[in-house]
């Protein structure tokens, strides 16, 4: 049931106030119909979202292995800490003098985040990932055209990218070329040579890949994008494996992003928000948009700064969350955490290689893919039908159906949080499910059966869209 | 060690041994040995006992004002306890982007009242599930409307902060954007609009009430974009849509707004929400997620996340736009917030924004130097234009814990007051102005 | 009036010097329930080999080539509201009229039978 079905004409969950002053009436035009707001009392808005909780399902509530989603644990500490008054009754044009806390945590923020990347300036304003990579293109779209070189009107994106990469590129003006994958899951470096010339602005990548796998060759793959004349840009979606092990920086990237609510922990609030700070090398630092926080380069000049990509500074609440996490892990921490994370995947990796076929059966970093086809070929069980199976085990699903190269793909992150017994559940449920495909496999077709609701039309919702309550 | 990796040694040794490697490092083997770095340089961990202390010792660095007269793009409304109860439960918290509808109920649901109640704000018949904030909700409206032409028209005046992000926007897709000054009364100069408008004109984007806290001529504006071939595209504040003429009855095509004043802290300017709606006709060009009703394969009613091939991850270089994560927990404070303030609550609140206004605007204006810098009627921010908001008489107020106007140059200031503000402050705060100094 | 079949599985049927174009029943099949076709607009160009529109299943969206060069002179409005006529009926279901200038490579019936086996 909706809130509006709960409305009861003259029924109100607030007072405020008698008005204390005049009352002053509007010589504007009024609005013709009242807003259909919902007319409850309190107890009844706290039940309903208390029920429709009931009804999500978030890290606290069970195995979250959603591959490239980092779904870690979200320590409450960050939560409480972000909630203190000194940081959420801040006004964002208060006088600087006033806000030194917040600007002390925004520097000290920006720097270890740039140790952390081997970035020297970072901008803390985009709002997520994608934000974040339409930043970074804007940087590399500003310094071509700082050179006057205007010839250069592509960006090379792997064929195993995230979508957002291919987009955010096309938002800047750019034209994507797709560079295959190699048999090892890593760019192939015969076609990035063929496709790489004097038109090429620069390069997305994700390191390790969407795949899961530390690219070998990333040393020569940067190096023949930079002889070209163009620039790398890292995605860190998936920096969760690496973090304080390398640095993108030293790996030959010039500029990159963060997802604060993949890598430093923050929680994902059922889609949002994040946040997706930029760093870059010193040579593009005056490009960032304004303001810039932490140490700044020599010869930095705002004057040439992109401009705004958000209003105020970002999303100052995620990154309070993130400052207190990296406080918390500290240099050994953040290493730590990065390979338990790759420990913990291929653990799971080693326990399920038997049942599963691995799209590429090698070590990985912090996730793999495995591919079904087999299977499917086999039982008719496919990827969906797995994963719509984990659900009655309580267990949210791996990523399905990406990286789109590989076939009925279910792509599993289990997390450094996660303790060896949650993965042997994990391993236990997959094996059973992989069972019931083989001498059952009408079961896994008709799951989930446990949930509140079954699997919902999605042919009619795009069909007949029904995006609002009819009143 | 992390305290958040629950490894233990005996764990760890019988993994490794699983995986079939002596030491964690061995699981790097793939990247090249010059590469690893040996320590970062960064302090060593702490415990969570200190991390609070000491991030408790950063915030008691900013001040933290009692009454808040500012607003310019962040407002400080009175938030019900019940808000932040609910929204803060784990569930809503941790989750995840709804992508397993069976398990997600609960967010999606929660998203599909926030369209709604987005759309009966604005009159639009279509919402998306948020956008980052009133900034790139413009840039994203611009590019919902450059399918043909090229150019976007910013006209009077609009939240500079606003107009800065879509200048980004449109500088990212080479699309031309024009400014055009609002005229002496500080309003959208309609003449102004009609030269700035050409064939090549996509979109006309006006803000109510505006940046100076005027209330506009919409309907005018949205008429002159019309009569032009471009759409228009209205930015509202959605306390102000409670009451004023809405952005569909004034002609708009898309509407979009800055949704933090619907239940979210200032936050030092974020985490807010981008509120986008639009005309039904244009629901295939609006970015990002939508969540749509349907039925489960038993008949029941259940919500998904619909229309699906418009996004990135199916459509990559042809999506119109590259968002994926959005501001959920924000459009899930501002659906709690609607549900708790209600129609009536809501009603109040505009009530007491404009009526509060006006009276702190009278009695300054009635000290000789005051005056309103135009004469347009305002909703619930005005500009001042006086020689007497001095540093000291700023000084005066941040000592008693108020937040006066927001300068804007050595004269001008704006002036927000919302149902927070009680008359009593609002008389200190003119006594004050009439000390002087 | 033979349908005819291009190799992106789209079919032709002439009527004079105009001809409708759609998907093949393949297609269809493989592209799984369509929920919108994005028309384009009469009045325009298309060419042999490029993509003139294209169709959104649930979870993807393909692109539709054209198998001839000419203008396009009609759409076939009916889809907007109702994409599932191509997987219902898919020779019935065109998607733009053409006004024709030149023909590409096409298989008859037969022929394209025989195609998709492969």
């Amino acid at each position: 049931m909706l809130i509006f079905e709960k409305s009861q004409q003259g029924r109100t969950a607030i007072t405020l106030d008698k008005l204390d002053v005049p009352a002053y009436t509007l010589k504007a035009e009024k609005r013709e119909q009242e807003a259909r707001l919902p007319e409850v009392s309190e107890i009844d808005v706290v039940r309903h979202y208390t029920a429709l909780s009931k009804k999500a399902h978030g890290v606290d509530d069970g195995f979250y292995p959603l591959g490239s989603c980092t779904m870690k644990y979200n320590p409450r500490i960050n939560e409480k800490i972000s909630g203190f008054d000194g940081f959420t009754k801040i006004h964002p044009l208060q006088d600087k003098s006033t806000v030194k806390g917040c600007t002390e945590l925004m520097d000290t923020l920006t720097d270890r985040l740039c140790e952390i990347t081997g970035m020297d300036a970072m901008t803390l304003q985009p709002a997520a990932g994608a934000h974040g990579e339409f930043t970074g293109i804007m940087l590399i779209k500003a310094y071509h055209a700082s050179r006057k070189d205007t010839k250069r009107t592509k960006i090379i994106v792997p064929d195993s990218a995230h979508g957002t990469n291919p987009a955010s590129a096309h938002m800047c003006g750019f034209d994507i070329v797709s560079v295959p994958s190699n048999a090892e899951g890593g760019v192939d470096i015969d076609e990035l040579k063929k496709v790489v010339g004097e038109d090429t602005a620069g390069l997305m990548l994700t390191n390790p890949n969407t795949l899961g796998l530390f690219d070998k060759n990333i040393l020569k793959i940067t190096e023949i994008i930079h002889k070209a004349g163009g620039l790398c840009y890292y995605d860190g979606a998936n920096l969760n494996a690496v973090m304080g092990v390398v640095r993108p920086g030293d790996m030959g990237f010039d500029c990159m992003h963060l997802n604060i609510h993949k890598t430093f922990s923050t929680p994902h609030g059922g889609g949002g928000p994040g946040a997706g700070p930029v760093g870059c090398k010193a040579f593009l630092a005056s490009f960032l948009p304004v303001p810039v926080y932490g140490t700044l380069p020599k010869g930095y000049n705002a004057k040439k700064s992109i401009g705004k990509v958000k209003t105020f500074y970002g999303n100052f609440s995620v990154l309070v969350r993130g400052a207190a996490y990296i406080d918390t892990l500290g240099a050994e921490g953040i290493k730590d955490a990065a390979q338990k994370a790759v420990l913990n995947a291929n653990y799971l990796l080693s326990q399920l290689k038997g049942d599963y076929d691995v799209a590429y059966d090698r070590i990985c970093m912090h996730e793999f893919v495995l591919t079904l086809q087999g299977l499917k070929d086999e039982t008719g069980v496919s990827a969906m039908d797995i994963a719509k199976g984990m659900l009655d085990w309580g267990m949210h699903p791996p990523t399905m159906y990406f990286p789109l190269i590989v076939h009925e793909a279910l792509m599993l992150e289990p997390t450094e949080t996660e303790t060896k017994e949650t993965l042997d559940q994990a391993v236990e449920v997959l094996k059973t499910l992989k069972k019931q495909a083989v001498e059952n496999p009408e079961i896994l077709h008709d799951s989930p059966r446990k949930t509140i609701i079954g699997r919902v039309d999605e042919v009619r919702a795009a069909r007949q869209p029904i995006l609002k309550y009819q009143f | 060690m992390s305290i958040y990796t629950p490894h233990t040694d005996k764990d760890l040794a019988e993994m490794l041994a699983a995986v079939g490697v002596k030491k964690l490092d061995d699981l790097y083997a793939d990247a090249p040995k010059g590469l690893k770095v040996d320590k970062i340089n960064i302090p060593e961990g702490k415990s969570q006992m200190l991390v609070e202390k000491d991030f408790a010792a950063m915030a008691g660095k900013n001040k933290i004002y009692d009454t808040i007269l500012r607003g310019c793009g962040a407002y400080d409304h009175y938030i019900p306890a019940a808000v932040t109860a609910l929204v803060n439960r784990s569930e809503f918290v941790t989750a995840y982007t709804p992508y397993q509808p069976e398990i997600s109920q609960g967010v999606l649901q929660c998203i599909f009242e926030y369209q709604t109640m987005m759309c009966e704000l604005s009159g639009m018949e279509v919402s998306n599930a948020s956008v980052y904030d009133v900034g790139t909700a413009v840039g994203e409206a611009i590019k919902m409307c450059t399918e043909r032409k090229n150019k976007a028209v910013i006209v009077g005046a609009v939240n500079p902060q606003t107009a800065a992000v879509a200048k980004t926007y449109c500088n990212a897709g080479n699309e031309k954007l024009v400014q055009v000054a609002p005229d002496k009364n500080g309003l959208v100069d309609i003449k102004a609009l009609e030269a700035a408008i050409d064939d090549d004109t996509a979109c006309v984007i006006a803000q109510c009430p505006n940046y100076f806290g005027l209330i506009e001529d919409m309907t005018k504006i949205a008429e002159t974009a019309h009569a032009k071939g471009a759409k228009f595209v209205y930015i509202f504040n959605p306390v102000a849509a409670t009451v004023l003429k809405t952005p569909k009855e004034c002609g708009a095509d898309i509407a979009v707004a800055e949704g933090q004043p619907l239940g979210m802290p200032l936050s030092y300017g974020g985490a807010y929400l981008g509120i986008l709606t639009c005309d039904a006709k244009m629901s295939r060009r609006m970015p990002g997620r939508v969540v749509g009703q349907t039925v489960d394969k038993n008949g029941k009613t259940a919500y998904v996340l619909t229309l699906q091939a418009r996004e990135q991850h199916i459509r990559r270089e042809k999506a119109l736009s590259s968002i994926c994560s959005n501001q959920a927990l924000c459009a899930t404070t501002a659906v709690v917030y609607l549900a708790m303030m209600g129609k009536t609550g809501m009603k109040q609140v505009a009530e007491a924004c404009v009526s509060k206004a006006h009276y702190l605007a009278k009695q300054l204006t009635a000290i000789d130097g005051v005056k309103l810098k135009y004469k347009g009627e305002f909703f619930h921010e005005f500009t001042l234009e006086t020689e007497k908001y001095t540093k000291a008489v700023e000084r005066k107020l941040d000592k008693m814990g108020i937040l006066g106007g927001y300068k804007v140059n050595a004269t001008d200031s704006i002036w927000c007051v919302t149902e927070k503000a009680s008359r009593e402050v609002l008389d200190q705060v003119v006594a004050v102005f009439k000390e002087g100094k | 009036m033979e349908i005819k079949f291009s190799k992106s599985h789209e079919w032709v049927k002439a009527e004079g010097n105009k001809a409708k174009i759609g998907l093949s029943d393949y297609a269809q099949n493989e592209l799984g329930d369509l929920v919108y076709v994005n028309l384009p607009e009469v009045g325009s160009k298309v060419e042999i080999g490029t993509a003139f529109t294209d169709v959104e299943s649930v979870k993807a969206v393909s692109e539709v080539f054209s198998p001839v060069t000419g203008t396009v002179v009609a759409v076939n409005e009916e889809l907007t509201d109702a994409p599932e006529m191509i997987n219902n009926a898919p020779y019935d279901a065109w998607i733009i009229e053409v006004e024709v200038e030149a023909y590409g490579d096409l298989m008859n019936e037969k022929e394209y039978e025989e195609f998709c086996k492969q």
